[in-house]
């Protein structure tokens, strides 16, 4: 099989760290004004921002390196469901604000870890983005293992809701730590991250802040993969119409 | 000729340049301005997401320009990645003074109106990415204090 061109293979890891970043930014978005209390509402816009910043950075560096003209707002805005590489766990609705920590808690746990191993990638523009963004993933992180185990841990109904969001989205956790052809390579060439290598640390990790806060590991699922190649649920194209509405009716404007 | 007299004044525009939403600290204040050359001034953005890193560079271009130094360019580095740690002394008084506990290693934030240690964080988030929302024990006022970053 022929080998994956290195143009290519950096810019699907771009794209696959970009629209990871944008879709659960997006995604957060929705909260806002909505959230149960003020203390929380920030927070989720906060970090709903923090991950379009990340996405900004990702996804400009795609288009400069792919050379075609396009910016980070030509590729947010103006591709369709199939040439998104997200995983299938951002795009997996907010649910409650239980489903929604669940959500974060997996994703931000897992991303703390990826970023840590990025800031080694042999491309500085995905150094420099892991090693400033890091930091405050590790926020998110705490965050959500917080509000994971004051809802597990707390009343009959908190502690269903919280079980039945980690429920939904526990299924999309194999799909974290795929190695594909294009990861591969992407770790051969020094710019890419081994996931599998920090698996175990990462469900020690789940696994301990499930405990405190007394909720049972969901059992494990069929794995769903295909996010990476522009497979998606019915979910992304939805949030994509509403995301991409207005740029694409009006592409002319500017701020 | 370059001379060193052409970067003191680049540095005296840039001190002149406030932080869009706080604008009692100046861009260097900040740290937000990593190098200043003859030709150029590198600037490193603060939080990922901020939303203010747009306008600081185009405020930035602005007074630039306006002071003559239409040939300076801008560059924007992301490496290192900016840290509390380059908020100058006199940043972190300005910010006191201004009503923003500036950040510290101490657990306690300092109230900037009563001057208490008697205070607690209400929440992580604030008003902006950059600070966190607390509370004086003491004077019962609350108010943001920058985080550590």
């Amino acid at each position: 099989m022929a080998t994956v061109a290195a143009d290519s293979v950096l810019f699907e890891t771009l794209l696959r760290l970009g629209d990871d970043s944008l879709i659960l930014g997006q995604r957060l978005g929705d909260w806002c004004g909505h959230a149960p209390s003020v203390e929380v509402d920030l927070s989720l816009a906060n970090m709903g921002l923090d991950l379009i910043g990340q996405a900004t950075h990702f996804l400009n560096a795609a288009g400069e390196g792919e050379g075609k003209g396009r910016d980070g707002d030509a590729l947010a805005f103006h591709r369709d469901v199939l040439d998104f590489r997200n995983c299938w766990l951002v795009e997996q609705p907010n649910g409650d604000f239980a489903q929604t920590m669940a959500r974060q808690f997996l994703f931000s746990t897992w991303q703390e870890m990826l970023f840590g191993h990025l800031t080694g990638s042999s491309e500085p523009r995905i150094a420099e983005v892991a090693a400033k963004a890091v930091k405050e993933v590790r926020y998110h992180a705490e965050l959500a293992a917080e509000w994971v185990i004051r809802l597990g841990d707390g009343t009959e109904e908190s502690r269903r809701r919280m079980a039945d969001g980690l429920d939904w989205n526990w299924r999309f956790i194999p799909e974290l730590f795929e190695m594909d052809e294009i990861a591969a390579e992407a770790v051969r060439s020094g710019i890419g991250a081994d996931v599998t290598l920090f698996r175990e640390d990462y469900d020690r990790r789940v696994r301990s802040v499930l405990a405190e806060a007394t909720l049972e590991p969901p059992a494990d699922q069929r794995p769903i993969l295909g996010g990476r190649r522009g497979h998606h649920s019915e979910h992304l194209g939805h949030i994509l119409a509403v995301m991409q509405f207005l740029p694409r009716t009006y592409p002319d404007a500017t701020w | 000729m370059v001379t060193t007299l052409s970067t003191d004044a680049l540095w005296q525009v840039l001190e002149s340049v406030p932080d869009p939403e706080i604008p009692a600290v100046s861009v260097v204040d900040l740290g937000i301005v990593r190098a200043v050359r003859p030709d150029r001034v590198v600037i490193t953005p603060t939080y990922t997401g901020c939303p203010a890193t747009q306008v600081i560079e185009r405020d930035i271009r602005a007074a630039l320009d306006a002071a003559g130094f239409r040939d300076v360019a801008i560059e924007t580095t992301l490496s290192p990645p900016w840290t509390t740690d380059w908020i100058t002394e006199g940043g972190k008084a300005k910010l006191h003074a201004y009503g923003i506990a500036p950040p510290s290693s101490a657990s306690a934030a300092t109230c900037p109106q009563c001057g208490s240690t008697d205070t607690e964080e209400v929440s992580r988030f604030g008003s902006t990415p950059c600070k966190a929302q607390w509370r004086c024990r003491a004077c019962l006022e609350p108010f943001d204090r920058f985080k550590c970053h």
